[in-house]
C-alpha cells in the first residue's frame, strides 16, 4: 500500500525483532498472541509472573450508539511502566466536526495516526465534495495501518461519528492495528474494558436519554478505574449528534467515588 | 475458537460459521459474518489471524469480481479455489504471510457443487465435508459417521445441528450462534441461524 509518505514497506526498516514466529509453523494457541503486546507495555519486561491472557493498552475507553447519537467516554491516565506519566491525558480526539475517535495503545502512535486520518479525511472532503462516512474513515485507517502489521505500532481506536448525505445516521467502528475492523453498537477498548463491558451490558439500550447514557458511561469508566491500575484520574465524555460533537464535563474519579457510594450504599 | 463447517450434497453445498468476533477474552461482536460472497454462487469462509482474514478475503473477492468484469464470465469454484491457494502460497514465503484458514464453497453449472478446504500453509483439498477450528476435532467424526453423498437438504441441516449440539455440549468455549447458508444452482440462500436452544 503506497501511503505517499512511506516509499518502502515499514517491515524492511526499523524492525528490531519480529514478535510473532512467521517463519516456523505456529502452533494454534487460543489465548496467547504475543504480537498484541507492545514491548513498551510494563508486563513485557518482567517475566516472573506469566499473564493469564495478553492484556494490553493501559486505558479504559468505550463508545456506544443510542437514540440520541453516539457517546464516547474514556479515562485520562497515561501510564508508562508503572508510573503515571500524565493524569490528564486526552484519549478522545476530535477528527472533524462530526467524528471523534477514542484512542488506546501507544499514545504517540494514536496521536500521530489520528492526525494523519484527519488530514486524509479533509483531503477526501476537498476532492469529492462530501465527507467520508464513519465506515469509510475506519476502512481508510485500517488500510493505512496494515503495512505496519508485525511491527510494534499499537493503535486500538473506536471511531464515533454522524454520517450525513444519503446514508445519514450514527456510526461506530472499532479499528485496531492488528487489522481488525468491526462495526458495532457498543465497544470498549483497553485494559479496563472487561470491567466496563459488564456495567454497559447491564444498562445500555437504544432508548436511553442523553443524561442516562452519560451517567452509565461515566459509571462504567469509573468502575473500570476502580479495578484497573492503569486507568484513573478523570472521565472524559464526548457526545456526537447530527450537529457535531460536544464535550461533556470531565469529572474527577475521586468525586465519582462519593457520588456512587451514595447511589450504591454498602449494606 | 472460530469454527467453520461445510457439507456437500448431490446438488448443493451447506456451509456454516460461528458469529463471534473475539479479542483476547472478550467477545467484541456476537453477530459477525465470516462468509464472503465471491460471486453469485461462490462463498469464501475465512478464519484466522485478526486483520489477515478480512484483508485476504476482500483481496480475493475483488479479484474474482475483476475477472468477471474483464472477461465477461465468472470464475468457476474450482478456478477460484486454485487462485486463492496460489495467492496463499505466494505470500507464505514472503515477509508478510497471511495466517488464514479457508473453506470455499460453490456451485458450478458444469461440475456441480464443490467444497474446497484450504489452510494457512496453502494446501488445497476438494472434500465432501470439512471443518476448521478446534471445533473440528469434535465434529469431524460425527460427519464421518453420518455423512452420505446422497443426503437431502433437510438431512444435511440435521447433521449440521448434530455437530453444533456436540460443540455446545463439549467445547470449552461459548459459540452461541452460527450463520448458515446453502449454495445450489439458483445461487446462495440464507438459512435460519442456529443458536443455542434451536431444535
Amino acid at each position: 500500500v503506497r501511503c505517499g509518505y512511506l516509499e518502502e514497506s515499514p517491515i524492511q526498516f526499523g524492525q528490531i525483532s519480529a514478535p510473532k514466529t512467521s517463519s516456523g509453523i505456529p502452533s494454534e494457541e487460543p489465548l496467547s498472541s504475543p504480537s498484541s503486546l507492545p514491548a513498551s507495555f510494563p508486563f513485557a519486561s518482567s517475566e516472573s509472573v506469566p499473564l493469564p491472557f495478553p492484556m494490553g493498552h493501559g486505558t479504559t475507553t468505550l463508545a456506544f450508539l443510542f437514540q440520541g447519537g453516539v457517546l464516547a467516554a474514556a479515562d485520562t491516565r497515561s501510564s508508562c511502566s508503572g508510573l503515571v506519566a500524565c493524569p490528564a491525558a486526552q484519549k478522545i480526539l476530535p477528527i472533524h466536526s462530526h467524528l471523534v475517535g477514542t484512542t488506546s495503545g501507544t499514545s504517540a502512535d494514536c496521536a500521530l495516526w489520528k492526525r494523519i486520518l484527519s488530514r486524509e479525511l479533509r483531503l477526501y472532503q476537498l476532492r469529492h465534495g462530501r465527507r467520508l462516512s464513519t465506515g469509510g474513515a475506519a476502512k481508510l485507517l485500517s488500510h493505512m495501518l496494515h503495512p505496519f502489521k508485525g511491527t510494534e505500532l499499537c493503535v486500538a481506536a473506536t471511531l464515533c461519528g454522524w454520517d450525513g448525505g444519503d446514508f445519514s445516521g450514527p456510526g461506530l467502528f472499532y479499528v485496531c492495528s492488528d487489522g481488525t475492523r468491526l462495526e458495532g453498537k457498543l465497544f470498549s477498548v483497553g485494559s479496563g474494558s472487561p470491567y466496563a463491558y459488564s456495567i454497559l451490558d447491564q444498562g445500555v439500550r437504544w432508548g436511553l436519554t442523553v443524561e442516562e447514557a452519560t451517567s452509565i458511561a461515566r459509571e462504567a469508566v469509573y468502575r473500570a478505574t476502580h479495578r484497573d491500575a492503569y486507568s484513573g484520574n478523570f472521565v472524559d465524555i464526548y457526545h456526537v449528534t447530527p450537529n457535531g460533537w460536544t464535550r461533556r464535563t470531565s469529572l474527577d474519579v475521586h468525586h465519582l467515588i462519593m457520588i456512587f457510594s451514595m447511589l450504591f450504599p454498602c449494606p | 475458537m472460530e469454527y467453520l463447517i461445510g457439507i456437500q450434497g448431490p446438488d448443493y453445498v451447506l456451509v456454516a460459521a460461528d458469529n463471534v468476533a473475539a479479542s483476547s477474552i472478550i467477545q467484541m461482536k456476537h453477530d459477525y459474518d465470516k462468509m464472503f460472497k465471491l460471486s453469485d454462487k461462490i462463498l469464501l469462509l475465512c478464519v484466522g489471524e485478526a486483520g489477515d482474514t478480512v484483508q485476504f478475503a476482500e483481496y480475493i473477492q475483488k479479484n474474482v469480481q475483476l475477472y468477471k468484469m474483464r472477461n465477461g464470465y465468472e470464475l468457476s469454484p474450482s478456478a477460484a479455489a486454485n487462485f486463492t491457494r496460489k495467492n496463499l502460497a505466494d505470500y507464505l514465503r514472503s515477509r508478510t504471510p497471511y495466517h488464514v484458514n479457508l473453506l470455499l464453497a460453490g456451485h458450478d453449472d458444469a461440475d456441480g457443487p464443490g467444497l474446497f478446504y484450504m489452510d494457512y500453509l496453502a494446501s488445497l483439498a476438494k472434500a465432501p465435508f470439512a471443518a476448521h477450528g478446534y471445533g473440528a476435532f469434535l465434529t469431524l467424526s460425527i460427519l464421518d459417521r453420518y455423512y452420505r453423498p446422497d443426503l437431502t437438504r433437510d438431512e444435511a441441516v440435521d447433521l449440521l445441528k448434530k455437530c453444533v449440539e456436540e460443540l455446545n455440549r463439549r467445547f470449552i468455549l461459548n459459540l452461541p450462534s452460527f450463520n448458515v447458508r446453502l449454495i445450489d444452482k439458483d445461487g446462495i440462500h440464507d438459512m435460519e441461524k442456529i443458536s443455542i436452544g434451536t431444535k
